[in-house]
């Protein structure tokens, strides 16, 4: 794709290289920024108008101790493109203690607005999913190579290096950090879970102090995770606990089994997608972040589709016939939904 | 707790499994109420909302029959149903078309309050039953809960959310207990009337009785509302079918806080000002208490937002199509009226297609990338002694929708659109200095009476802020126009930059509102 017409750059003037993307909520972008399944990916919402409820505490803490107004404890995307940012000292909300920009400049994080966001989207939409640099005007394009961020291993990168616990529950639930959002631990603890985080490299296929197996969402490719899925299928092989996935966590748990995943032309990116439930045909409005799927016809016997999207028709979710394993790619932190 | 180990995809499908109470039966010919005249608080949205249903049935193979005496509409124009009888939406005239046409169904929520009125009537006369008529949609007892205050906020109670503090009383004297108890200033109003007829804001006894009296000559029942005045007044369309799929396809913020009706607001879709967690909160209450009442296709439920807590209160569920729906469905290109047609024939969401892409399902959430701005169109001067003054009842006669990229393009473009002699948000449409009064006392013309205020550096954006209570975001994108005006007028045709150009069409500016700021 050839270069932007002219463009604001609001955050940090900075030049990055990484993958674009598109999502396609309304609101959210606190939520979204701070998802670490957006490792190095250039962030574009299709909402034209950002920044207007400005950035919340990101130090006051719920009744867990994590940051209440986040999904991990960082910004990142590689930088975030939008159509219009709510200008400096114009965002308005009891909530807000600073505005977007201001937030994305602390975390050194560039943001370009100004650009036609929706030419852009289709041109994704067209092509796919894209490497993608941003050049700030003093730097030289050509110094900049593109990069195959999914070569990477990206889960290495945004997983927690030590293990935590949170929550207070007789049932124990060991989950493995891929890129976890904050909510999905929350989500949990509610529901009166004692939840164990651990490293994506834990040696998990040796724990045997929980009740059950969360993998959490995650960046990237998940062929990547090879010595994750090889844990994985061991587990699975015992067959002792009840074990469910997340979005990443779906597909690795899918490799685990024996199952292909593929990467998806664009990904499923936003707020608003159906997922109808394969027994009773209920239709369920979820958010998702993912930009690979697993493939339905590549299922073991004994495993079938728990939910199919409406929209494309990828797989979003496996069950087995008769063991407790289920995984779908949703829901994917706090946006949406809450069902 | 207890993690059962095996059978884990029969536990979910038990868990999701959801047994239908609503069961249409086969229809052969189906009766459209529709809203009759045009009134002041009711305008022609509903004219829409009845087209779309009988192109619902058409396409299902039944006969159509319409009840709607206002032959300027378009739903009673050739060839939308079968058989058009322009009549009154009365119990007695409806009897006497079940009576000759003998429909095996009646779609009752898409002529407004008029035709829901009228259905309530003919369920207590027991006429739907003499005649074996199935009430399609939303059940009769659902709708007559949901206009019920008592038994609304019971149910509401019984879900765990809350309803605006009020009272309903059936006399005078009620009305001034409820109010002591609540602590003025309060709301009345009547209930179960149109647009807000005959309420207002009370802010002593004598106000109050004033208000009450009028409110009870037009219905039996008055509710006294603690005044919410100041607070975000946030709206949902939700719609849900027999198989409990639900989804929220639009939610709309109005630019006035709480204290102007609805069809008084400007209002803007989708909701600016809304952080993720308020929105998803209202978006989860909506469809809560949706699946909790048992709508059957479409329904509006109307918040009040504290605009310094994350606390909320519904204000009311309106069981029926709206003037909100029209504007959401038009807003999102989702066919809203369409989609409550077939599911009150019983069909699946899932299964009935987006007649927008035409292949995907009707079951998603439009997620739009543009904004869009409904002002209100009054006609005020035509009546000679009626107050511009604007509030909880409705006095406008009609709206119009602008759609734009920005809240500044929509806006102005709206504004072009409502009056023949304004540019859009100009400083010279309101023909005098603005007082603060102007602003506080919200009127027809306040939006221009602002336009000024703020051009001439009368009145800044905290100042509004602090007598109108509208939130400061929408306040700085107006004076965001007023500040391009102001670059505008130092440049001429020749040094007009591109950039300036371009910043000032994108913000809505129109060509001619261009040229009369430059100089030659």
């Amino acid at each position: 794709m050839g270069p932007l017409s002219a463009a604001i750059s609001t955050g940090l003037p900075k030049s990055v290289v990484g993958e674009i993307v598109f999502q396609t909520g309304m609101v959210g972008y606190v939520e979204s920024l701070t998802d670490p399944s957006y490792a190095q990916q250039l962030l574009t919402l299709t909402y034209p108008l950002i920044g207007n409820y400005g950035v919340p505490s990101t130090e006051q803490l719920d009744e867990f101790g994590l940051p209440a107004f986040a999904e991990s404890d960082r910004v990142w995307p590689a930088a975030l493109i939008v159509e219009k940012m709510c200008a400096e000292g114009e965002q308005s909300h009891w909530q807000a203690v600073q505005s977007l920009s201001e937030w994305l400049r602390k975390a050194d994080v560039p943001c370009l607005a100004g650009i036609d966001v929706r030419q852009l989207t289709k041109k994704i939409r067209e092509t796919g999913t894209m490497k993608a640099k941003l050049i700030i005007e003093s730097d030289e394009a050509k110094s900049f190579n593109f990069i195959d961020v999914n070569a990477q291993n990206l889960v290495d990168v945004v997983s927690k290096k030590e293990v935590s616990s949170y929550g207070k529950g007789d049932l124990k639930i060991l989950a493995v950090d891929c890129g976890l959002k904050y909510n999905q631990i929350r989500c949990l603890a509610r529901r009166g879970f004692t939840v164990k985080v651990v490293p994506w490299n834990h040696p998990i296929d040796q724990e045997t102090d929980y009740d059950g197996l969360f993998i959490s969402n995650g960046p990237g490719d998940p062929e990547i995770c090879a010595s994750l899925v090889e844990r994985l299928a061991n587990i699975v092989k015992r067959a002792e606990k009840p074990v469910f996935g997340i979005c990443l966590g779906h597909q690795l748990l899918a490799r685990a089994i024996g199952a292909s995943t593929y990467k998806l032309k664009y990904g499923n990116r936003g707020h608003n997608q159906p997922c109808t439930h394969y027994a009773t045909g209920r239709c369920f409005i979820t958010s998702q972040n993912h930009g690979y799927a697993v493939d339905e016809k590549s299922l073991p016997d004994g495993w079938k589709a728990l939910f199919t999207n409406e929209n494309d028709g990828t797989n979003e979710g496996i069950v087995h016939e008769i063991q407790a394993f289920f995984q779908c790619p949703v829901p994917s932190g706090t946006h949406g939904w809450t069902d | 707790m207890e993690i059962r180990f095996h059978g884990v995809d029969n536990e979910i499908t038990k868990r999701l499994a959801y047994e239908p109470v609503y069961h249409a039966r086969p229809q052969r010919k189906v009766l459209v109420l529709g809203s009759g005249g045009l009134t002041i608080g009711q305008a022609g949205e509903f004219d829409y909302s009845g087209a779309q249903a009988l192109k619902a049935l058409r396409e299902e193979g039944i006969r159509t029959v319409l009840i709607n005496p206002n032959i300027a509409t378009v739903q009673t124009s050739k060839g939308f149903a079968d058989f058009t009888y322009f009549l009154p939406i009365t119990k007695e005239y409806v009897t006497d078309v079940i009576k000759k046409e003998r429909p095996t169904g009646i779609l009752c929520t898409f002529g407004g309050q008029t035709a829901l009125n009228c259905a309530i009537d003919l369920y207590k006369d027991g006429i739907f039953e003499q005649y074996d008529v199935q009430v399609l949609g939303t059940p009769i007892t659902t709708i007559m809960k949901t206009e019920d205050r008592e038994i609304f906020n019971e149910e509401i109670n019984a879900i765990g959310e809350k309803v605006a503090p009020s009272k309903a009383a059936t006399t005078l004297a009620g009305a001034v207990e409820a109010a002591e108890e609540l602590g003025y200033p309060v709301l009345v109003r009547a209930a179960y009337a149109l647009g807000g007829l005959g309420s207002g804001f009370a802010n002593n006894r004598s106000e109050l009785e004033a208000i009450a009296q009028q409110a009870l000559a037009h219905s039996n029942q008055v509710l006294v509302d603690k005044s919410l005045k100041g607070w975000k007044e946030v709206e949902y369309e939700v719609v849900r079918d027999a198989y409990d799929n639900c989804v929220t396809v639009c939610n709309m913020e109005n630019v006035d806080p709480l204290g102007i009706h609805t069809g008084e607001s400007v209002v803007v879709a989708p909701s600016q000002t809304l952080s993720d967690k308020e929105y998803n909160a209202l978006r989860t209450c909506a469809i809560k208490v949706i699946r909790h009442l048992g709508i059957i296709g479409e329904c509006n439920i109307q918040y009040a937002l504290d605009p310094h807590s994350l606390t909320y209160f519904i204000i009311e569920v309106n069981a029926r199509l709206s003037r909100s729906s029209a504007l959401a469905s038009k807003a999102t290109g989702y066919p809203l009226a369409y989609a409550a047609a077939k599911l009150a024939l019983g069909q699946k969401l899932p299964v009935i297609r987006n007649s927008v892409t035409g292949t995907t399902t009707a079951c998603f959430e439009p997620s739009l990338d543009y904004c869009v701005v409904k002002i209100p169109r009054w006609d005020l001067g035509k009546f000679a002694r009626v107050s511009t003054q604007i509030g909880s009842s409705m006095k406008s006669v009609g709206e119009v929708m602008g759609i734009g990229r920005c809240f500044e393009e929509a806006l102005q473009k709206a504004l072009r659109m409502v009056s023949d002699n304004a540019d859009g948000f100009s400083p010279y449409t309101f023909n005098r200095p603005p007082t603060s009064e102007d602003l506080e006392k919200p009127t027809d013309k306040r939006m221009f009476a602002l336009a000024r205020g703020m051009y001439y550096g009368d009145f800044d954006v905290e100042a509004v802020h602090q007598l109108t209570a509208i939130d400061r975001w929408f306040l700085w994108r107006m004076h965001n126009i007023v500040d391009i005006y102001h670059r505008m007028e130092k440049e001429t045709l020749r040094t007009l930059s591109r950039e300036l150009l371009l910043e000032a069409k994108q913000a809505g500016f129109s060509d001619r509102q261009i040229a009369k700021k430059i100089g030659r």
